[in-house]
């Protein structure tokens, strides 16, 4: 199962069959490992890395560090769940530190970044204080570098 | 003074150098380059680059400014690494400070290893086919190569019973190396014992090529000098470059008692005298914390390996599947095509690369070396532009 899981994680486009000669088992053996990571929610979701800066969308990132006051019995989840419901949020982390919530925020621009965290985040009772980190430049998306790098070949022939 | 006659430039080359024919492979290189678009499964080295914290163990090295020759046997903080190393991973202890030499890879290692032992007229005994620097190395050191046919039916592999049958009183030593480049073949461990067995009966020598040791699917590597009683008659050879993907280091080792790394130093201190020390010091760092990396190509290589086995099979170029290297061997009988014809019209019909089996001796010849250390997408295109090909020569 895991060995499947890796090969989909590095490319989801690989069909059961490809997978099967890959692994060298069985067909039917990978397309019901495949179905039960579905319906166990191991595989979540089948999803494409894009450069959307390379396709010409314009879109901003930040990174806020959100400090907020835990509550009785549920700790940070309750507070958590009520910040990363909002379709703005791209990630949410609990984190250790000198903050409690870290999240990434997506939006057209900046200005749409700043209306969510001061009308929609900063307002909220739990939350004691944000620091809003606009990104400025992705090197690295998914343990995909996104730079474009020089294709360094080997010699076609060698010993 | 009359009696000297003009020397024709081809004099000054000695006979011995003259004698060996020319790397079959550099003149498949010329035909190359004058062609876009290739596959090339013509390679013999890994498609990574080596991993970033052993290249950036290297940089910091030369920012360090370490950049100064080290002892002729290495530094002794590798040879300690490696003496760890190879008792952890195979069971055989070597000596760092007497029993290894750090060399610039295997190719360097297995020249100062002949050149130490030989003496002219004696005999070295070698698989047929085998890898490309066996037997010129040989022929340079003023040996004289007994090559074993082996086939593809007993998967090419050495039979100790074809290596007794040449064994007689100039034969000194028997040079072997599995996983094998080309066949990928490797060798069970009561295979070499029972070469092991030779050794011991003839007092032989055995050096063993242990390039590809990490690179097995399925079956553990026994190291030949781990099987009882011959580690003294056992020359290892290994290297970084293949385990590590870092061929273009130069980097490799030699492991035998001492009389014979006493000897392999004196060449080695007079020719190379020590291996680059950034090189040096990159193979500490992929032996302290490269573990990871290696049973990640590893498992590239394997379905990799799976692929171009099942490929060539499907249009009717017969091969096992290879059990380590990243070679396949794929038998082209159906096209009765001579594998350098093959190979050749391959390149310019249908832009795939391969080597011709009988670059690497007689014994190769109907067959084709596929490296398959490149991208799935690669072999999968390769493997539909040689269908097309075959289609089109197969003998009905």
């Amino acid at each position: 199962m895991k060995r499947i899981l890796e090969i989909l994680q590095d490319s989801s486009q690989t069909t059961p069959e490809q997978i099967s000669v890959m692994l060298g088992i069985p067909v039917n053996e990978v397309t019901r490992a495949i179905k039960q990571a579905e319906q166990e929610k191991i595989i979540l979701k089948y999803k494409t890395i894009i450069n959307w800066a390379k396709a010409g969308r314009k879109e901003v990132l930040a990174l806020i560090e959100v400090k907020v006051t835990p509550q009785r019995n549920v700790g940070f989840d309750s507070i958590a769940d009520r910040i990363y419901q909002f379709p703005q949020v791209y990630s949410a982390y609990l984190v250790s530190g000198t903050y409690d919530l870290a999240l990434l925020v997506k939006g057209e621009n900046m200005q749409e970044i700043a209306s969510f965290v001061s009308e929609k985040l900063a307002p909220m009772e739990q939350v004691q204080s944000t620091v809003t980190h606009f990104l400025l430049k992705q090197y690295k998306e998914d343990g995909e570098i996104l730079r474009p790098t020089k294709n360094i070949s080997r010699l076609p022939i060698t010993p | 003074m009359e009696s000297v006659t003009a020397r024709t430039h081809n004099n000054f080359i000695s006979q011995k150098v003259n004698a060996i024919s020319p790397s079959g492979i550099r003149r498949f290189f010329d035909l190359l380059s004058s062609i876009e678009g290739v596959i090339s499964l013509g390679v013999g080295e890994p498609d990574f680059v080596t991993p970033w914290h052993i290249r950036e163990a290297a940089i910091h090295s030369l920012e360090k400014g370490y950049t100064m020759y080290t002892s002729n046997y290495g530094l002794l903080e590798l040879r300690q690494e490696l003496a760890l190393y190879l008792e952890r991973q195979y069971g055989v202890s070597y000596h760092p400070e007497q029993e290894l030499i750090i060399t610039t890879g295997v190719s360097e290692g297995l020249d100062i290893a002949l050149r130490a032992i030989i003496d002219p007229g004696d005999e070295v005994i070698v698989p047929d086919p085998c890898y490309v620097a066996y037997i010129p190395d040989i022929v340079m050191a003023g040996g004289i190569p007994i090559e074993i046919p082996t086939y593809q039916k007993s998967n090419f592999a050495i039979s100790a019973h074809d290596i007794e049958s040449k064994i007689n009183e100039r034969t000194k030593a028997i040079l072997i190396g599995y996983p094998s480049n080309p066949t990928g073949t490797t060798l069970s461990r009561e295979e070499l014992s029972a070469i092991a067995e030779l050794a011991r009966k003839y007092n032989l020598l055995v050096i063993s090529d242990e390039i590809y040791s990490r690179l097995t699917y399925g079956s553990n590597h026994t190291y030949f000098a781990s099987l009882p009683g011959v580690k003294d008659q056992t020359i290892s050879l290994n290297g970084f470059s293949k385990s590590y993907a870092m061929t273009g280091w130069r980097i490799g080792y030699v492991a035998a008692n001492r009389d014979i790394i006493e000897a392999m130093l004196k060449v080695h201190q007079y020719t190379m005298l020590c291996a680059p020390i950034m090189a040096q010091l990159a193979a500490i760092e992929a032996l302290k914390s490269g573990e990871g990396e290696i049973e990640h190509m590893r498992q590239e290589y394997d379905k990799r390996r799976r692929v171009i086995t099942k490929g060539l099979n499907n249009i009717g170029l017969t091969c096992p599947t290879p059990q380590g290297a990243f070679y396949a061997f794929p038998g082209i009988e159906i096209t009765g095509m001579s594998s350098e014809e093959f190979a050749e019209k391959l390149l310019i019909e249908e832009k795939v690369a391969v080597i011709p089996g009988s670059v690497f001796g007689k014994h190769g010849e109907g067959f084709l070396r596929c490296c398959y250390a490149t991208s799935l997408s690669n072999i999968e295109e390769a493997i539909t532009r040689m269908d097309k090909f075959v289609r089109r020569y197969r003998k009905s």
